[in-house]
């Protein structure tokens, strides 16, 4: 019970795919302008994630080494499809806004890296909740990212306005740089910050120590 | 079983049911929602033309509202008449634009929007009215070649033809953030009020510019504020209207309309 729980919540915050192990940045910065496409995003991404582990888990003893990769590409790239059929079928706003990035999850670090790393290796199941998991934890830091940038940036929530801006008559001048893509950079490595502050043992040992300032003046 | 699990046949034959049934998945999933994403798509078309036409829609039905409001019509663009489609409800002007029949090849110095096929009737929207003239805005579908792709839109006009009411995408995948602006709402307000043609000329003028608009310029109705960072959809945005109000696309039209013999 303890690995299920592991597994599944681990990636959240001890294990963050994107606070620790750095992957999938770029959709990050691409979909958090607003938390409703950041929020389909992290479903559809974990969707994605969790069936393709288990697809990738149970043909693992099949899949012979030399093509794995392709093997593994092809079911991922299946699943994107689906789900992308899905969402023009159903969401069709969001996925207009979404454009290219629904598509471009094949691409996204944490699937193929979840996929090699975890499905590879163990059974269908646990492989399925991996999958959750890392879905919940880069939906975690989608969603955190998408609140900051929506609500300082456009002074809303979901579309629903909290922060009256003074464009519409209201007191709030809305940080226009918060809805560029550079943002979520500052946003994420604050994030990041954020967790290593409380979970000391993710911060990484320097790779080299700084020489003390010298004292003497510049002439 | 690992020798046998990486010999060639093995390999061959993993690979071979992993592509079929992905391609089964694949293809189910695209057949079998089709039909819903027809109708979300021509849901959403709708709604653009109600929108370039300044409709507001939220929390209405768009379908009634598009019915009652909305009157489509065909236009043959050499003649610039109004003339009759076989089968309206399912007339394609994008399919039609590739046939040979229906469709006209544009030579190099024609298409300044970079579209090389154009159909030779296509569909217009009229906004229904008691006026003596029967309608009161001009939707008119337009499309062109931005930086990565074509950007499908609607152009509506006031009654007079000449002032622009509105200007939407509907379709098109520019750069998110840079070309991908055209559908900011800041920037399409910039387009109600904007003039087409000058006085007494049917070569449109109205363009994107560099920067932003100087109010007090005399060519300031003629243009808008350019994306910024977008250089190449700018572009195109100016050359599809260019196109299309022009000699090829809906000039005849809008000036037999004007003369009140469509």
């Amino acid at each position: 019970m303890s690995q299920v729980k592991d597994v599944l919540l681990g990636p959240i915050f001890n294990n963050n795919p994107i606070g620790l192990q750095i992957l999938g940045i770029c959709s990050a910065l691409a979909v958090t302008s607003n938390l409703g496409t950041a929020f389909v995003m992290a479903l559809a991404v974990t969707v994605v994630t969790a069936f393709s582990n288990l697809f990738i888990s149970i043909i693992r003893n099949q899949m012979p080494s030399s093509i794995r990769i392709i093997c593994q590409m092809a079911i991922i790239a299946s699943l994107v499809i689906v789900v992308d059929q899905i969402l023009k079928a159903y969401a069709y706003e969001i996925s207009k806004q979404l454009s290219v990035f629904v598509g471009l999850i094949i691409t996204n670090c944490i699937v193929m890296g979840r996929a090699e790393a975890f499905a590879m290796k163990n059974p269908p199941m646990i492989s399925f909740l991996d999958g959750i998991g890392n879905g919940l934890g880069y939906g975690v830091v989608l969603l955190f990212v998408g609140t900051i940038r929506e609500l300082f940036g456009a002074g809303k929530l979901f579309g629903i306005e909290i922060l009256p801006l003074v464009t519409d008559g209201g007191w709030y001048q809305a940080n226009g740089l918060l809805l560029l893509p550079p943002s979520a950079f500052f946003i994420i490595g604050m994030f990041i910050w954020l967790i290593r502050t409380f979970k000391k043992d993710q911060v990484e040992a320097p790779e080299f120590e700084l020489a003390k300032n010298s004292q003497k003046e510049a002439v | 079983m690992s020798a046998s699990k990486d010999s060639i046949g093995r390999t061959i034959t993993v690979a071979v049911l992993l592509c079929v049934v992905c391609s089964v998945v694949v293809s189910a999933a695209a057949v079998l929602l089709k039909p819903k994403q027809i109708a979300n798509k021509n849901l959403d078309r709708q709604t653009n033309i109600l929108a370039a036409a300044g409709i507001p829609t939220a929390g209405k039905d768009v379908q009634a509202v598009f019915d009652q409001l909305i009157e489509k019509r065909f236009v043959d663009l050499s003649s610039g008449k109004f003339t009759e489609v076989s089968d309206p409800a399912r007339y394609d002007a994008r399919k039609a634009a590739k046939e040979a029949d229906t469709g006209v090849k544009l030579s190099r110095q024609e298409d300044i929007a970079s579209i090389k096929y154009q159909a030779k009737v296509m569909p217009v929207y009229l906004v229904k009215s008691d006026s003596p003239k029967g309608f009161d805005k001009v939707i008119l579908p337009v499309h062109g070649y931005g930086l990565w792709s074509t950007l499908y839109g609607f152009l509506a006009l006031e009654s007079d033809l000449n002032t622009v009411v509105g200007l939407g995408f509907y379709s098109h995948a520019e750069t998110p953030g840079l070309g991908g602006e055209v559908d900011n709402p800041n920037w399409k307000a910039l387009w109600p009020g904007k003039q087409v043609y000058p006085e007494g000329s049917m070569k449109p003028e109205l363009g994107l510019i560099k920067g932003s608009v100087d109010p007090a310029s005399p060519k300031a109705k003629f243009q808008v504020d350019g994306l910024s960072g977008a250089t190449l959809t700018s572009r195109g945005v100016t050359n599809l209207v260019h196109f299309w109000m022009g000699e090829n696309g809906y000039a005849p039209f809008l000036s037999n309309l004007k003369a009140g013999g469509a």
